[in-house]
């Protein structure tokens, strides 16, 4: 197979020098310049602090934003030449919270996109079960529980399996761990940690938590004030002598010197 | 007279004008919820309407009853003497209240449970019909409740243009100068409203989301 056409095939989703800004061109630029793609199977991780722009580079994966320039392709498709609704039901999408519909159960809230796309009731029955296994869900007990009697790893879960549901190719995720607690968070990390190896989705993950990025990224992009400031391995990452990137191996120091 | 030998002797009569008071009431109810509705879900997504919509019913409120109902009878189709100026009216009177909680209840939703809609796949009559109204549902029907209790007030005042109804009795007893009379009004008036109250209130609270 010629080479350069499996390089090709492999990039997922690639941003191609992708600016941003709230309606109209005189506004500042939320992201800028933006270039970068994720390869399949891989979880590239968007770090930076609050306003950095992250959540903005993954709205606009699944087209909730549109380019004010460049152009985003999501299996080698422009987004702008998709149908949102499309292109979405391909994407898992997980934030922070949840996001759960409070008027749904646990099964309809997993079943939403299956049911979106008319899978059959046997097919979405038998997802259901798989799905809820995968997140380490007991059917019996949380099938038909509400979201607001559930804790809220619980409701993390049921998120992931939510957005995995429909078999998605990517995963786009938003702080997802962000409002738990300390080792409900550490728990969770480390099972999606094994989710990911095993399933090979490929995933975007927003953080600014630089512990998280360095736990369950392939790569990490570090963003500041909307630019891309460095793209590199965990590894990489920590040897870095970009100041931002400095600030945040710094963060890492501190939180977890020796308690006096 | 007492008040309740006039009840006694005039039951029949009384129970027909609180079951002509209560179809007067139902029917306006019913045509204000099915343009309050829609209109509420159109102005989430359109500017103009939510405005126009929202002005109009408020200006409609402000109006006297006395008066809006003087205003309609020299209307053509609209107007005229009796049922059907009443329920014009008493419609124009309940949109507001509807309308507003409509309104409110659609776009008071979690940002977070929209975007996770919008995200899924969910087209915008999707994320209406099965994700902001069922979550809005005892919102808008809190509103349907006060609308409810206030026609059944100001329908009283519609039999001024013999619209019939429990408010016959009030301006029957209110010319007679007899309390009587009046209480044979607006007792069962003051019930319907308690009653109505007390059903809607108890939907309200089956409904409601948390």
């Amino acid at each position: 197979m010629n080479p350069k056409f499996a390089t090709a095939s492999d990039t997922v989703i690639e941003f191609r020098d992708v600016t941003y800004r709230l309606n109209g061109s005189a506004a500042r630029a939320i992201v800028s310049h933006i270039s970068f793609s994720v390869a399949r199977g891989e979880t590239l991780v968007l770090l930076g602090r609050s306003g950095s722009g992250k959540t903005t580079l993954l709205r606009l994966v699944n087209r909730m934003l549109a380019p004010s320039s460049g152009e985003i392709l999501v299996n080698s498709n422009a987004t702008t030449q998709s149908n949102p609704i499309q292109l979405r039901r391909g994407i898992g999408y997980v934030i922070q919270e949840g996001g759960l519909f409070p008027h749904f159960t646990v099964s309809q809230n997993i079943s939403l996109v299956p049911t979106l796309a008319n899978w059959s009731p046997a097919d979405r029955a038998k997802r259901l079960r798989e799905m809820m296994q995968l997140v380490g869900l007991d059917f019996a007990s949380f099938a038909e529980r509400y979201p607001r009697e559930l804790s809220g790893g619980q409701r993390q879960r049921v998120g992931v399996a939510r957005a995995l549901a429909a078999d998605p190719p990517i995963l786009l995720m938003d702080e997802p761990f962000g409002a738990l607690d300390p080792v409900t968070r550490s728990e969770l990390q480390k099972e999606f940690q094994a989710l990911a190896a095993r399933l090979k989705k490929t995933i975007l993950f927003v953080t600014h938590d630089l512990r998280e990025a360095l736990l369950l990224g392939s790569r990490i992009a570090l963003l500041q004030e909307g630019q891309l400031v460095a793209l590199t391995t965990p590894a990489e990452f920590l040897r870095l002598d970009q100041p931002e990137a400095r600030a945040f191996a710094s963060s890492l120091n501190l939180s977890s010197g020796a308690p006096q | 007279m007492s008040a309740w030998q006039f009840f006694l002797s005039h039951r029949e009569e009384i129970i027909e004008a609180t079951l002509a008071h209560l179809s007067l009431v139902l029917l306006s109810m019913l045509i204000a919820i099915a343009i309050a509705i829609p209109l509420g879900m159109l102005a989430i997504h359109h500017r103009g309407i939510r405005a126009l919509a929202l002005a109009a019913a408020n200006i409609f409120q402000t109006i006297p009853s006395l008066a809006l109902f003087g205003f309609l009878i020299p209307l053509p189709f609209l107007g005229g003497i009796g049922r059907r100026t009443a329920i014009v009216a008493l419609v124009l009177y309940a949109l507001l209240p509807i309308l507003r909680n409509t309104y409110v209840g659609l776009t008071s939703i979690d940002p977070a449970v929209l975007e996770a809609a919008e995200a899924m796949g969910m087209t915008n009559s999707q994320i209406l019909f099965r994700v902001r109204f069922p979550l809005a549902l005892s919102i808008i029907l809190a509103g349907i409740r006060t609308a409810t209790v206030i026609t059944i007030g100001v329908a009283t005042i519609a039999a001024a243009i013999g619209a019939g109804g429990l408010g016959t009795f009030i301006f029957r007893g209110v010319a007679m100068v007899s309390d009587a009379v009046i209480l044979a009004g607006a007792i069962p008036a003051a019930l319907l409203a308690l009653l109505a109250d007390l059903l809607l209130g108890q939907l309200e609270r089956r409904l409601r989301v948390t």
